[in-house]
């Protein structure tokens, strides 16, 4: 069994400054400081910034989003889910058609594109968890190609060409129509999914999760409904990107079949297992590199797939955990 | 034409269509039944097979000649080299991983995925590739089924291969091992069986195949291209839950059956050919819902 001995604790500089973070952030005073920092230099951005650098910004937040969606899924109860795409089109074109095609006002649209997700949640994750897990992923898969078939064939989605004219979010009086405005309405909602993964993360439900995904039989033994509380995962993951698929839908005015394709799920995918799986500072920080590194790097931009494949091998084979580290306490029990 | 007669075409090309995914999901159910790996790579290997089938042909017709004696050379070597590169993969990525959390391996096979096919869209400039053969597609009739030789040839291989397959699992030590790899690896370990020769070989074989089924699907369609791999990945996969997931008659039965569905599902008014890969993908889930084990599982149920 060479394959799983284990690696020898090393100490290398890197590890030394992450192990120092850790204890800087132990203190929760210096925690709370650094966040409302960040918070804080995050609010004034927009002032001081080019409306280049706030489009990235605001599609940072958008990834931040329905990744920490995909998260609750990936990371949280360990499934494998490569059709989210899927689902943020879900959202997307309820929001579409509703706002454009029946004159709806933005905000009232959600509810419905959460109904939407939640259906097709139902429809797939149903007869799929009742089986194996593994199998999720490829039905997951083949439902984000179907989903895409079939708004490219429908009429009501507007085929390949896609939906115009979908009116943009009124908030008190106010059109959102400057990058700005959704620089701040995505940073709102990035927040919003923190709070919530968070508040998740360490609910009875979060800790069923875990348990699951550590230990299937001995998390039936205890009485967890294994299939209910995955389904739970699924929906509540595919809800988030459904939101993110609405927002998404409001700021572009037009969407149409091509944003919505398997290389956008692996997008969100590696997003999510670069930073870490499970961890919500990994997520925020997977985002980071999916969105910023194709900007920081224009001229990799055909070979840009390619190397992401090779990056998410290395990540598999060699730090599974992904980039952001566990807690030392985690990591030293193994 | 009359009624009669489409139908019998539409049976002919839902033969020929579903042994291609019959000798996809040959691979996939193998792979899974022994080491219980949704072998995402599956189709791109299929693709892969396509275009080193491509490959070959262009430099062996030209010194033998082209027709159907470079095309079986050129198909023999493809399959061999394919099948190293499944034995390739299977010792870097999938190796590594076998004791792993299952999700693990899952992504790990999603990556070889993508490496595959973006480097094969990166060397074919993401362009459809005519698959020429110069091989006669002048058409008779065989009462009323419209042939020509390309296809009667095609399917005769298809099933030639289906058929050594099924010896070699059933006949042979090597695919008893096999089998018995897929129901209890770790005693099979202290049987003595050398486990991961045996998965290595289970990889050099299903690749294999697939690379075969990837060349006839290139002669059959005429033109190859990198996303060829996707949708047979998934409709192999849907074979092999047809059949009972992890049992090799099962996937071929699931392939035809397959097909078959496909096939005369393009005849059933609005359905249509736009629609047929949806249709597909409504029997998956029908299955998963009604019959999860297949038409030739074991009736118990087993969870991941």
């Amino acid at each position: 069994m060479a394959e799983i001995k284990k690696k020898a604790k090393t100490t290398n500089p890197f590890e030394t400054i992450i192990e120092a973070l850790f204890i800087f952030f132990e203190k929760k005073i210096n925690m709370y400081a650094f966040i409302a920092l960040a918070v804080g230099f995050l609010i004034i951005f927009p002032n001081v910034s080019s409306r280049f650098t706030q489009e990235i910004m605001t599609n940072l937040f958008f990834y931040v989003v329905v990744c920490l969606g995909l998260n609750i899924i990936v990371g949280y109860a360990g499934l494998l889910h490569l059709g989210f795409a899927a689902f943020f089109a879900v959202g997307a074109y309820t929001t579409g058609i509703l706002s454009s095609r029946m004159g709806m006002d933005f905000w009232l649209t959600i509810p419905f594109s959460i109904l939407a997700a939640i259906i097709a949640g139902l429809a797939i994750g149903f007869p799929t968890l009742r089986l194996r897990g593994d199998y999720l992923a490829i039905v997951t898969l083949g439902f984000g190609e179907i989903t895409r078939l079939t708004i490219r064939n429908l009429d009501v989605t507007g085929g390949a060409i896609g939906l115009i004219g979908i009116q943009r979010p009124v908030f008190f009086g106010i059109t959102l129509n400057q990058i700005s405005h959704f620089y701040y309405m995505f940073f709102i909602l990035a927040i919003l999914a923190i709070i919530i993964s968070y508040r998740l993360e360490n609910s009875r439900m979060g800790r069923a999760w875990e348990y699951i995904r550590e230990d299937e039989d001995a998390a039936a033994a205890m009485g967890i409904n294994v299939v209910t509380t995955r389904l739970y995962a699924f929906i509540i993951g595919s809800a988030f990107g459904a939101v993110g698929g609405s927002f998404f839908a409001a700021k572009m005015t037009a969407i149409s079949p091509d944003s919505f394709m398997f290389i956008h799920s692996v997008m969100f995918l590696m997003a999510v297992v670069l930073g870490g799986m499970g961890k919500i500072p990994g997520v925020v920080l997977g985002s980071m590199l999916v969105v910023l590194i194709p900007e920081v790097a224009r001229g990799i931009g055909p070979y840009r797939l390619l190397i992401f494949g090779f990056l998410l091998l290395i990540i598999m084979l060699y730090r599974p955990q992904g980039i952001w580290p566990d807690k030392p306490a985690i990591s030293a029990k193994e | 034409m009359a009624i009669h007669e489409i139908l019998i075409q539409q049976l002919f090309n839902g033969l020929l269509i579903g042994s291609f995914y019959g000798l996809v999901a040959v691979g996939y159910s193998m792979v899974y039944g022994i080491i219980k790996l949704l072998n995402f790579a599956h189709g791109d290997i299929y693709m892969l097979g396509a275009f080193s089938g491509l490959v070959f042909l262009s430099i062996i017709s030209p010194t033998i000649g082209a027709g159907w004696g470079s095309l079986i050379l050129g198909m023999l070597i493809s399959m061999i080299l394919v099948g190293l590169v499944g034995v390739l993969i299977q010792r870097v990525a999938y190796r590594p991983m076998l004791k792993a959390p299952r999700l693990s391996i899952l992504i790990t096979a999603l990556a070889v995925s993508m490496i595959l096919y973006n480097t094969i869209m990166l060397l074919s400039s993401g362009r459809f590739l005519p698959f020429r053969t110069e091989i006669s597609t002048e058409s008779f009739f065989l009462g009323p089924l419209r042939l020509n030789e390309t296809r009667v040839v095609l399917i005769v291989a298809a099933f030639a291969l289906m058929f050594i397959m099924h010896m070699f699992i059933t006949k042979t030590m090597y695919g008893k091992a096999m089998r018995a790899i897929s129901m209890d690896r770790d005693t099979c370990q202290l049987m003595g069986i050398d486990v991961y020769k045996i998965i290595a070989l289970t990889f050099f074989v299903g690749s294999a195949l697939a690379a075969g089924a990837g060349i006839m699907a290139g002669v059959y369609y005429g033109t190859i291209h990198f996303y060829m791999g996707f949708l047979i990945g998934l409709k192999a996969f849907t074979a092999a839950v047809i059949g009972g997931i992890g049992i090799i008659p099962g996937a071929m039965l699931g392939g035809l059956l397959l097909g078959l569905l496909e096939s005369f599902g393009t005849q059933i008014p609005f359905i249509g050919t736009v629609w047929k890969d949806v249709f597909a993908f409504a029997f998956l889930i029908l299955f998963l819902i009604f019959k999860p084990n297949g038409l030739l599982g074991r009736s118990e149920k087993e969870r991941m």
